[in-house]
């Protein structure tokens, strides 16, 4: 043992160089040429910058509104509830969540919410809904906004994200982009809750 | 057809079609045949050889191979420990984390060292960016260290007799310089243009549209988050691994990062063909392997897109599957085949919460993790491979009554040992850490978070994970405690050396045996006929030792779901 422990020592510190150190920075050398820098993608609106990937908790009734999350969307962290698929107390939760759900969509059926509304992400951050999540919530914003159930409809369909290539996973839609955009709608037709 | 299923067809289908050129290319580099890439390589292991007063042409016998290999893991253990404990007097900690818990550092070091990269900690508030670098640093060579102890395995049946297995070092530092780093490289290169950041800036502040001020953890993930997967490590920068927006955070992303950990587990099987000049051998054990993974992915990606039972009671849509712990942009039907693909091989990094699957889709993955030979970890699944290889031919040979060979070489009594030794071990640590677990409810019970059978799941998962040296959890176990860090801290070292030294042991004993030319009463172990016995063997040892466990976790947890 004794012959191999130096050889061990000063390979680890030339290796410790080369992928701690020089990997690192070239790496980080590259990112200086993608967008914000490699610090993590921005979308600016209204003179404010919200970091596209990182989901934001969205309770106002007037805005289409985010996943559950486990963590509150509090991006210094993560977390997911991991709750077991047969954990009495988790399917409690589900059911009250469902009648909230309902509560605040009137009108809405037990079968039309779809599963992703009701459950908490794997991050906690989650930036999508479904579609199916997002129309749901159609009729809410519609009466809330006095805007008209077709318009919010196509507004909706423009901020589908199509599986990629057309071809490769799910489809699904980016609430803040999809409420940054229904605020400008709103705005545009001088409704009262555009601020 | 579903767009999800093709996006799963497609992520498998382009990792097979480009591991057969790196398996070849794998091959050419531990020959030290030239390659197209020596221009940039040679001159950097050259450097590396000088710094670190290496012979890299020293031929050394499997016992000096595996002091070198144990000697320089067991100071990289210490000198993680040191690290960690002592992060927050380091620069580069812009977030103030303070230091670790000597526990807490032993159960990290170790758990990094062996290639597991259990996490006890959350990358956002355990770790500065030293810290990290440290951790990243042990993700690239303990990988390199598990594709070495392949090599050396090859070359013990690429010569006819041979008393010695090549030189740890070269077959070492060429696995990081040549294979890793590049490899590591690219990937890092896509994440980071599909938004996963690389920046030495702490976290930012945001304002929600609602008015909110969010805090908002960065860092250097980019490059981390590559060789996580490349070094089939799994650990994650931040708390929740490839759930994470910023560490998965396209479709793109999710096919780069499932490519990355699966191509080097799938090309290392057609290296071995390759670097002994019996492909046919590599292209059976490809088929086993394939049939095996199937056996487990296909259910889980069904089962995950069937959606929950108990939930569909109550009445809601489940068109998109079990969401619970999952992400919309990565969806059901991705998250079930990460899910086997990642405890299949030994990376452990998730991109759904495993706690949340389905029952079955558990028992699948603990299942991939207690086989753990289906491709496996960086160089360390051909070896557990060669196990259960070995117990086939001396079955086999049994059956037909003949003295049992493989690969030229007869196949006798301390081989055998050694085979079942290792074979053996893997249940025995499991199920006796468990055991142990459920036997003192204050130290296993009390750090559950879900109750009955599937409380049960979370103890069985955490010691088969270390085992299998997977990293992955059902991670609402709160298991940063002394009990938990410690025990699966032994766990680790067991699961990690032992599957090393015994089948590089045997390699090196039968390596010097004297060779026998193949006759007609030989048993051929190219065979599909040979294959399919060692899936027997697999799934025997497999169903002997684990089904009365998952019987009182999983599987009666299924039959109480639906």
């Amino acid at each position: 043992m004794k012959t191999h422990i130096i050889p061990a020592i000063r390979l680890t510190v030339a290796c410790l160089v080369l992928l701690a150190v020089a990997y690192p920075l070239a790496l980080w050398a590259v990112a200086q040429l993608a967008p914000n820098k490699g610090e993590g993608f921005l979308i600016e609106a209204n003179g404010n910058k919200y970091y596209s990937n990182i989901g934001q908790a969205m309770n106002d009734t007037n805005y289409f509104m985010s996943r559950p999350s486990a963590v509150d969307y509090d991006a210094s962290g993560s977390g997911a509830s991991n709750k077991g698929p047969s954990n009495e107390e988790y399917l409690q939760e589900l059911e009250s969540r469902i009648q909230a759900f309902m509560a605040i969509n009137p009108g809405v059926e037990r079968n039309q919410i779809p599963a992703d509304m009701i459950t908490a992400s794997g991050s906690g951050l989650d930036p999508h809904i479904s579609v199916a999540g997002a129309k749901v919530q159609i009729p809410r914003i519609a009466k809330e906004r006095n805007l008209a159930l077709d318009t919010l409809e196509e507004l909706v369909n423009k901020h589908i994200e199509s599986p990629l290539w057309g071809m490769f996973g799910p489809k699904k839609v980016h609430v803040l982009k999809l409420n940054l955009a229904l605020d400008a709608l709103s705005s545009m037709k001088g409704g009262q809750h555009a601020n | 057809m579903n767009t999800e299923i093709l996006g799963v067809l497609f992520m498998f289908l382009f990792t097979i079609a480009l591991g057969i050129p790196l398996g070849r290319y794998i091959a050419r580099v531990y020959l030290g045949e030239r390659t197209m890439f020596d221009r940039i390589f040679k001159p950097i292991d050259q450097f590396i050889y000088k710094l670190s007063g290496i012979d890299p042409m020293k031929e050394m016998t499997w016992k000096e191979n595996l002091t070198a290999l144990l000697t320089i893991n067991l100071f990289w253990l210490f000198l993680t420990m040191a690290v960690l404990m002592g992060q927050h007097l380091l620069p580069l900690n812009p977030d103030g984390n303070p230091g670790m818990s000597a526990d807490l550092a032993l159960n990290t070091a170790i758990s990094f060292v062996v290639n597991c990269n259990l996490q006890h900690y959350s990358g956002e508030s355990g770790l500065s960016y030293i810290g990290q670098f440290m951790l990243m640093f042990l993700q690239f060579v303990s990988a390199g260290v598990g594709m070495a102890a392949a090599a050396m395995v090859f070359k013990a049946f690429r010569d006819k007799t041979t008393k010695t297995l090549g030189n740890f070092y070269q077959f070492f530092i060429k696995s990081c310089t040549r294979i890793l780093l590049p490899l590591s490289f690219i990937i890092a290169t896509i994440l980071i243009f599909q938004g996963t950041p690389m920046t030495f800036e702490g976290k930012d502040q945001m304002v929600t549209l609602a008015g909110d001020t969010v805090d908002v953890s960065r860092g250097p993930a980019a490059g981390f988050i590559a060789i996580k997967h490349v070094g089939t490590n799994g650990g994650g920068f931040f708390g929740v691994n490839s759930n994470h927006p910023f560490e998965n955070p396209t479709f793109i992303s999710n096919i780069a990062e499932m490519f990355a950990q699966f191509v080097i587990p799938i090309a290392m099987v057609f290296a071995f063909g390759f670097y002994i000049r019996k492909r046919k051998f590599a292209y059976v054990v490809f088929a086993v392997m394939t049939v095996g993974f199937l056996c487990l992915a296909i259910p889980n990606v069904h089962m995950e897109m069937a959606g929950n039972p108990a939930i569909d009671r109550l009445g809601v849509n489940q068109d998109l599957g079990a969401m619970e712990g999952k992400d919309i942009r990565i969806g059901s039907g991705a998250a079930g085949f990460w899910s086997i693909v990642t405890t299949v091989i030994s990376t452990g990094s998730v991109n759904s919460m495993h706690d949340s699957t389905m029952a079955l889709s558990g028992m699948n993955e603990m299942l991939a993790m207690m086989i753990n030979a289906f491709f496996g970890g960086c160089g360390v699944g051909i070896l557990n491979y060669f196990i259960f290889i070995i117990l086939a031919v001396f079955i086999s040979g049994l059956m037909v009554g003949r003295t049992p060979e493989f690969m030229g070489k007869k196949v006798e009594a301390k081989e055998m040992k050694i085979a079942m030794l290792i074979a053996f071990l893997h249940p025995f640590i499991i199920l006796t850490g468990t055991a142990l677990a459920a036997a003192f409810p204050g130290y296993g019970e009390a750090t559950l978070n879900n109750p009955g059978f599937h409380g049960f799941s979370e103890m069985l998962y955490e010691y088969t994970s270390a085992a299998a040296n997977n990293g992955s959890g059902f991670e609402g176990l709160g298991d940063n405690t002394p009990w938990w860090n410690i025990s699966t801290g032994i766990v680790l070292l067991f699961g990690r050396f032992l599957p090393i030294i015994g089948p590089v042991a045997i390699a090196g004993i039968l390596a010097g045996k004297k060779y026998i030319p193949d006759s007609a009463g030989t048993l051929k172990t190219d065979t599909y006929t040979f294959g399919f016995m060692v899936l027997a063997v697999i799934a025997l040892v497999a169903a002997l030792s684990f089904f009365p466990a998952l019987t009182l976790g999983p599987i009666a947890e299924y039959f109480t779901l639906r």
